[in-house]
């Protein structure tokens, strides 16, 4: 079960686009900037959300195409007819993003049903020397596709979090009831986040488990926290720390202080003190074990972005070999055709070039 | 071109909530082509509730009266009080005429954000309310009525402490399935909220 006939319409640099005859891997080849990852972006908005680029829908129709686009796609049934998915903008209601599933308007999050899409592009191979916050902005995505309720507690904890730091860095003395009624929910949804975070971990570390340290880099998993996952004990750090925090202006217990910690298995080293190669090659498998737990039984399609570039050829074969063994559809990108030669008789081939796609 | 007072007529309806510009337009003419009838009684109305409109200083209800109608209602039960974030919320649920007691409207939610204090609600009147007179109990019951929102949680949480040193129940209002909800058509948050306060049947 896998997309086939896709077509992009007054999509970025794309003015009529198809792909058909798609196989198992598919193999988009051209130079910078020919839109190889467009075409991936297209793919990718036919999920719930904002794409892989989080791009604003402002930014996705081509310049020439008046502020529409369309992405459409044939998911192949195990029975019957191929689900045409399609998603779109029209020129007279730019803001607004409508999807189709046969022919009938439906919501994003109808999409989810359908499929389940992952991908890794060249702007999270910074995740480990980036910040802490852009480790758990990655945590939390993932946590999001395994526990749609996640966001809710993750939006309620920030909004609590800002009304206790506001509160503890006024002049006056803070209220302590009104504390005590901010601080019920910060443990509240603070355990909720926190446990959550903490399963998702737990689940990718078994995935990973089961993946040799060799050649492929196997990264182990773990979370620091930044306080108690319990919400009695969480409520009372928060109270205990109150006079510690009001002098720091900030609270200095809580989730919102977790630190994904990222160790390469074999050599024991911190993930953002390996290589470049050896960093890539523990997002993808982290982003491949992801995208199985995530996808729960329905079809899966991986985008990868410029995947090949930084791996040696012994890790690329097990990459390739890994991604045979997968239930999913993958889509790679590159600059050349010399990394995917393993793949080459096996793969659908499109050279890109100037927003136009030729079968090879 | 309008001419400048049905300009300022359109500019003062666009400010209504729900309104805006384009649609107090659309009113504005509505009430040109039917002010024989429709503008008198537009004009009546809102006269009689500039003249008469008052804050009740019980309950913080707004009414023609004050005491207002519902703090006045001798078959309304006084000992117990439903505390409710604005006056809105007060119709909302007086209009499903179920609560058989009496109001208390906050005139707002704390927000550390935006600057509302327990000292900007209606905080001190509620606890004048409960605490016991001459030897007499005030309130049997107070009923949390707060929005589920992160403030109006707060709001419910704070107030619940500050009643703790009266012999009041304390009682807040369920969160979880809607009415005819169908399980499969309710997000995962209302869902939890609904599985963390389930009750033994029967």
């Amino acid at each position: 079960m896998a997309l086939d006939r896709i077509t992009l319409s007054r999509f970025r640099n794309h003015a009529d686009t198809a792909l058909d005859d798609t196989r198992r891997f598919n193999l988009l080849v051209g130079e910078n900037g020919a839109g190889k990852t467009n075409v991936l972006e297209a793919i990718s908005l036919l999920a719930p959300g904002r794409g892989l680029r989080r791009a604003a829908l402002a930014d996705l129709p081509s310049q020439s195409g008046g502020g529409g686009f369309t992405v459409g796609a044939s998911l192949a049934q195990a029975e019957g007819e191929p689900v045409r998915l399609g998603t779109f903008v029209r020129a007279d209601l730019p803001g607004r993003r409508k999807v189709r599933v046969n022919g009938a308007e439906a919501s994003a999050a109808s999409l989810g049903e359908w499929l389940a899409i992952g991908w890794l592009t060249p702007a999270m191979d910074r995740l480990f020397a980036d910040s802490a916050g852009a480790r758990r902005r990655f945590v939390d995505r993932m946590t999001l596709a395994l526990e749609p309720g996640h966001a809710r507690h993750a939006a309620r904890y920030e909004g609590a979090l800002r009304e206790r730091n506001r509160l503890l860095g006024d002049e006056r003395e803070p209220d302590p009831a009104w504390l005590d009624g901010i601080e019920v929910q910060l443990a509240e949804h603070g355990a909720e986040l926190a446990q959550a975070r903490l399963r998702t971990i737990a689940r990718l570390s078994d995935a990973l488990a089961a993946v040799p340290d060799e050649p492929f880099a196997r990264p182990l998993l773990a979370i620091e926290p930044g306080g108690p996952a319990d919400e009695a004990a969480l409520a009372t750090a928060l109270r205990e720390g109150r006079r510690a925090d009001r002098r720091a202006g900030r609270t200095l217990t809580g989730p919102h202080r977790d630190e994904l910690l990222v160790t390469m298995a074999g050599k024991s080293m911190p993930a953002a003190e390996c290589s470049t190669g050896e960093q890539k090659a523990m997002l993808i498998a982290i982003t491949l074990a992801h995208a199985e737990l995530a996808a729960q039984g329905r079809p899966g399609l991986l985008l990868l972005d410029e995947v090949a570039a930084h791996l040696d050829p012994v890790r690329r074969a097990a990459l390739f070999e890994r991604l045979r063994e997968g239930a999913a559809q993958v889509w790679l990108t590159g600059t050349e055709m010399t990394p995917f030669a393993e793949i080459a008789e096996e793969a659908a081939v499109w050279r890109v070039r100037e927003g136009a796609v030729e079968r090879v | 071109m309008a001419s400048q007072e049905i300009e300022k007529l359109a500019g003062a309806l666009a400010q209504l909530p729900g309104l805006g510009p384009r649609s107090a337009r659309r009113a504005v003419l509505w009430l040109v082509k039917h002010r024989g009838k429709a503008l008198p009684q537009l004009l009546e109305a809102l006269g009689a509730v500039q003249d008469r409109l008052v804050e009740c200083e019980i309950c913080g209800n707004v009414d023609t009266r004050n005491p207002c109608g519902i703090c006045a209602d001798p078959r309304r039960d006084a000992k117990s009080i439903c505390v409710v974030e604005d006056v809105s919320d007060l119709w909302a649920l007086d209009r499903a005429r179920l609560f058989t007691g009496r109001y208390h409207v906050l005139g707002g939610k704390l927000s550390a954000l935006e600057g509302v204090r327990p000292e900007d609600l209606a905080i001190d009147t509620l606890l004048g309310r409960v605490a016991p007179k001459d030897g007499e109990g005030g309130v049997d019951e107070v009923v949390l009525a707060m929005n589920a929102t992160l403030e109006g949680q707060t709001t419910a949480h704070y107030i619940a402490e500050r009643l703790e040193e009266f012999p009041v129940r304390i009682t807040q209002l369920a969160h979880g399935l809607p009415v005819g909800g169908e399980l499969d058509y309710l997000d995962e948050g209302t869902l939890a909220q609904a599985l963390r306060a389930r009750r033994p049947v029967g």
